[in-house]
């Protein structure tokens, strides 16, 4: 084995596959709502609400917001890494990102268990 | 080898080759679409909470004005989820080959514009 120095922060492959990973979470979402949208074109308000009072459909609902919101943080992240080069707003983006997906959080739980 | 190849990377003379096109598009849609949660959000928690906010939302979303930023939203969505499905893809080593790049390049372009089209037409 070669025996060298490996720098960096070491988050670079965890990243990656939390992005894949969270990308087919958001896809399988995505279609099976599509699918849903499509076959129901009637949807109405009863219909609609019905489709999120089983603990399933609340909790897959949370499963792809979560998966939306890590998403969304390793995106955010590397695009300011690449266009933002001065380090005090881009500290003060990552601050206003991670403050403001933290609340999504919060709120997304709201929403779906206030029903 | 000496070529005298002009050397500038002013972007606004550098054609951008289908691929990276797909590239820049997909970081466009998703800083869209991240700064468009509240109001993604927004939509979701009055669609469910009351009939009154539900009946207020399709009232709203009535409007041209709100059809056109869905519109937005959509291919946004759109071109991310072909775009990242492409990179999916290419992950698995498949369709890697310059020829193939473009093709499936051309591909998500087409496909996003399209079915953005065709629910727009849906919607109107």
């Amino acid at each position: 084995m070669v025996d060298r120095i490996v720098t960096g922060a070491h988050y670079g492959l965890r990243d990656w596959l939390f992005q894949r990973v969270t990308a087919v979470v958001v896809a399988a979402y995505t279609l099976f709502m599509a699918g849903y949208v499509v076959l129901h074109p009637n949807l109405d308000y009863n219909m609609w609400t019905g489709l999120f009072s089983s603990q399933v459909m609340r909790s897959f609902s949370l499963l792809f917001l979560l998966a939306v919101y890590v998403h969304a943080w390793v995106g955010v992240r590397d695009v300011v890494m690449d266009y933002v080069k001065p380090a005090g707003l881009r500290l003060a983006i990552y601050v206003v990102v991670i403050l403001a997906l933290l609340l999504y959080v919060i709120w997304s739980v709201i929403i779906l268990w206030s029903l | 080898m000496d070529k005298k190849r002009p050397k500038h990377l002013d972007l606004s003379k550098i054609k951008l080759p289908l691929p990276a096109l797909v590239s820049i598009l997909h970081r466009i849609s998703g800083v869209l679409l991240f700064l468009a949660f509240p109001l993604l959000l927004l939509m979701l928690q009055y669609s469910l909470r009351s009939i009154e906010t539900y009946t207020q939302l399709v009232g709203l979303l009535h409007h041209p004005f709100s059809k056109l930023v869905l519109l937005g939203l959509l291919w946004a969505s759109l071109h991310h989820l072909c775009a990242g499905i492409r990179y999916l893809t290419i992950d698995l080593d498949w369709g890697v080959k310059l020829a193939q790049a473009r093709a499936s390049s051309k591909w998500v372009l087409f496909v996003s514009l399209a079915l953005t089209a065709l629910i727009g037409v849906w919607l109107w």
